[in-house]
């Protein structure tokens, strides 16, 4: 398998001091989607902004279909195209206008512009709406052009940073429709950062959590969900949940837990683990009317990472 | 990559913002209200002496005789025809001057009680009394010169009557003998009004604001909206980016700068003596000659927000100093200095000289001469400064 995207040790310190990214280091294989996956502050814009030639890293290298971000950013802009967090798109033009102001500046001819154009609109149905101004149109379909915007060159790789901030449930499923489509009809390769949990979960085929400017770890999605297999989590409905909780609390196997309608999560692990778990939850008065083991998710891999198991 | 394909990515961000303008009602409205607004404040605002009227003034006639109400009446003559003041009747000078105190009125005319008896003997010369507010300098100053020289020449025709008899008998011109020699002013061209001073610094200004404050500002408000990410993630030049902004904002200073000439010509009647392609030319040096700057100030303001801060903070003293709103020469001698280091001072210096005198450009060479050096040590100064700003 090719890989399209070497990362080495990049790091990045802005002028005010703040270590956003801090020696990360990866590669992406061609046709791959590929998640980051972080709260807040983690560095994963800066990262994105780096490989996509918008910033000169502090130290460490990137390279994109063999060539260097620094040294060769024209050539790395050719192949690459660019979802930034903020949409990158003309109020005052049309979807047809904004397509072309971009696509003149990738220097494609005309006529070819023109086809790619309706070819793009079309994909995400807004063909009927070309010639109307962006200014009047919903947030959903303005990502919905301002996503083909970054496609005009037919890029190899696509960066995508937080391609469904702020839209509604039903634009951001259809934003993932896009996105997955077009990875697998254009053959594109997706290099996408989000703190949607379930927005890597559904697309991405690897993801990197990202905390602190570092990587803090980089598998599949069941991977990732099977490292903390040896951990056991439950789900309890119980009678008095409040008193439950603080009991369960105390015990040396529990990791963690949560209530939310009288329903207790309790992560633990240990062979006496659930035997704890029960006898301690009666020993408040408190009744169990059901428990159950449930599989992990990728949330809880995220929160053991990012906050919890350092 | 070609110079060809180059500038034609500075095209298409030039026509980009252009659409922008054109599509926006607003600020389409904008850059014909904005123009106008300025001319018909600086034209109405700024007193010139035929514009002056309805100054109330006091009468006071103490003479019995008939030269008094005489004169009284070739004051409410001429005043009736330029329309300067409002005369009105005081009977004594305390009375006036309790006027002039109380703020009811700016100045008064007093005729002395013996004033025809002096006159008809010819004894001595007697004065007519000019009072004025002198708390209100401009109005004082401007009322006692125009009384002074209607009274004074009232006089001089007095005189010349009283001379007639004898100037026949010699065979002479009588008034040649009151008045064997006069002063006489004249501009270089017919022109002189405040508004023909002050549209040429304005018509520059307009321009080069466009280019030094407009270009800082829209760059960082694309950097703030995050559209700049566009440009910079294109396999476009960097020199491109700026290249076409600047070209868009040049394009609309060009239009504004037009569009107040023609706004000046037919609104406010100014006279235009000079070439018209030498306005031009100037017009675009002007320009050329603060792209430079604006691209350094580009790439040192950060954000909207510091752009209009830096931009307030040196257009205004430019604005002041650089002689659009009064002469240079008015000023205390360290601003004069100021002045003379300021490169928009030539800008002005040289649209004045053309569209008022007529100049050609080979006469205001040396004015030409600071432009293009300042614009081309500037660009200097700017493309590094501007590479080093847009890849942090
Ligand atoms: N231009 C900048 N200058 C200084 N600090 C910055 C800049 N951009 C981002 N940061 C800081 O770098 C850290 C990482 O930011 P970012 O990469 O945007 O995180 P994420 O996208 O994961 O939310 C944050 O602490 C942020 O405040
Ligand atoms: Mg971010």
């Amino acid at each position: 398998m090719a890989e399209i995207i070497e990362v080495n040790d990049l790091v990045k310190v802005f002028r005010n001091g703040v270590r956003a990214v801090d020696g990360v280091s990866f590669t992406v294989s061609k046709g791959e989607i590929f998640g980051f996956l972080g709260p807040n502050g983690a560095g994963k814009s800066t990262t994105l902004r780096m490989l996509s030639t918008l910033l000169r890293p502090t130290s460490g290298t990137a390279i994109i279909d063999g060539l260097d971000v620094v040294r060769d950013a024209r050539e790395v802009r050719k192949r690459i195209g660019l979802v930034a967090e903020k949409m990158i798109l003309y109020d005052y033009l049309t979807p047809y206008e904004n397509l072309r102001l971009f696509g003149k500046l990738y220097s494609i001819e005309e006529k070819e512009l023109d086809k790619r154009i309706n070819e793009l609109l079309k994909t995400v149905e807004m063909d009927k709406w070309k010639n109307e101004r962006v200014k009047n149109f919903s947030t959903g379909m303005r990502q919905r052009i301002n996503l083909v915007r970054g496609l005009i060159n037919y890029p190899k790789v696509l960066f995508l940073d937080e391609p469904t901030l702020g839209l509604d449930p039903h634009s951001s499923v259809e934003i993932r429709q896009l996105i997955a489509k077009l990875n697998k009809e254009m053959n594109i390769t997706v290099i996408l950062t989000t703190h949607y949990m379930e927005e890597v979960d559904a697309l991405a085929d690897r993801i990197a959590i990202m905390n602190n400017g570092k990587i803090a770890a980089l598998d599949t999605s069941e991977n990732l969900k099977r490292r903390i297999s040896e951990e056991t989590i439950l789900e309890a409905k119980v009678t008095d949940s409040a008193g439950a909780l603080k009991a369960v609390r105390a015990l040396e196997y529990v990791r963690d837990v949560s209530s939310s309608d009288g329903v207790l999560r309790i992560t633990g692990q240990g062979r006496d683990f659930v035997d704890a778990v029960i006898n301690s939850i009666k020993s408040t008065g408190a009744k169990i009317i059901s428990i159950k083991e449930v599989e992990p998710s990728l949330e809880d891999v995220f929160i053991k990472l990012t906050y919890g198991g350092e | 990559m070609g110079i060809k394909s180059e500038l034609s990515h500075t095209f298409w961000i030039t026509w980009k913002d252009l659409m922008e303008l054109r599509r926006s009602k607003m600020r389409m409205a904008m850059m014909v209200l904005m123009p106008l607004i300025m001319m018909a404040m600086m034209s109405f605002m700024f007193p010139s002496t035929n514009s002056v009227s309805n100054i109330p003034v006091m009468m006071v006639n103490a003479d019995p005789g008939a030269m008094g109400s005489g004169i009284v009446q070739a004051l409410e003559q001429i005043n009736s025809a330029s329309g300067m003041m409002v005369l009105k009747n005081a009977s004594s000078e305390e009375e006036a001057r309790d006027m002039i105190v109380e703020g009811n009125a700016l100045g008064a005319i007093v005729i002395p009680e013996n004033f025809s008896q002096i006159l008809t003997t010819r004894s001595s010369t007697v004065n007519i009394t000019v009072i004025t507010d002198n708390s209100n300098p401009q109005i004082s100053q401007m009322l006692s010169q125009v009384l002074t020289q209607i009274i004074d020449s009232m006089g001089e025709r007095y005189a010349v009557m009283g001379l007639e008899p004898i100037a026949r008998n010699i065979g002479v011109n009588p008034v040649a003998m009151v008045v064997p020699f006069r002063a006489e002013a004249k501009g270089v061209t017919e022109g002189g009004s405040y508004v023909e001073f002050v549209i040429p610094g304005l018509l520059m200004m307009t321009m080069i604001s466009s280019v030094m404050t407009g270009l800082p500002r829209a760059i960082a408000y694309e950097k703030d909206i995050g559209t700049m990410n566009g440009f910079l993630a294109a396999p476009i030049s960097r020199f491109s980016i700026i290249g076409g902004k600047a070209l868009g904002r040049i394009i609309r200073g060009f239009i504004q700068g037009i569009l107040s000439l023609i706004l000046a010509i037919v609104l406010f009647r100014i006279n235009v003596y000079g070439n018209l392609l030498a306005i031009f030319a100037i017009l675009f040096l002007g320009v050329f000659s603060f792209v430079g700057l604006g691209i350094v100030l580009t790439s040192v303001a950060e954000d909207e927000e510091t752009a209009s801060m830096i931009i307030m903070t040196l257009t205004l003293p430019m604005m002041f100093l650089s002689g659009i709103f009064f002469p240079i020469q008015m000023m205390p001698s360290f601003m004069q200095t100021i002045s003379k280091w300021l490169p928009f001072t030539y800008a002005v210096d040289a649209m004045r000289r053309i569209m008022v005198f007529g100049a050609t450009l080979g006469n205001v060479y040396n004015d030409v001469l600071v432009m293009l050096i300042f614009g081309i040590a500037t660009l200097i100064i700017a493309i590094p400064v501007f590479e080093r700003g847009m890849t942090r």
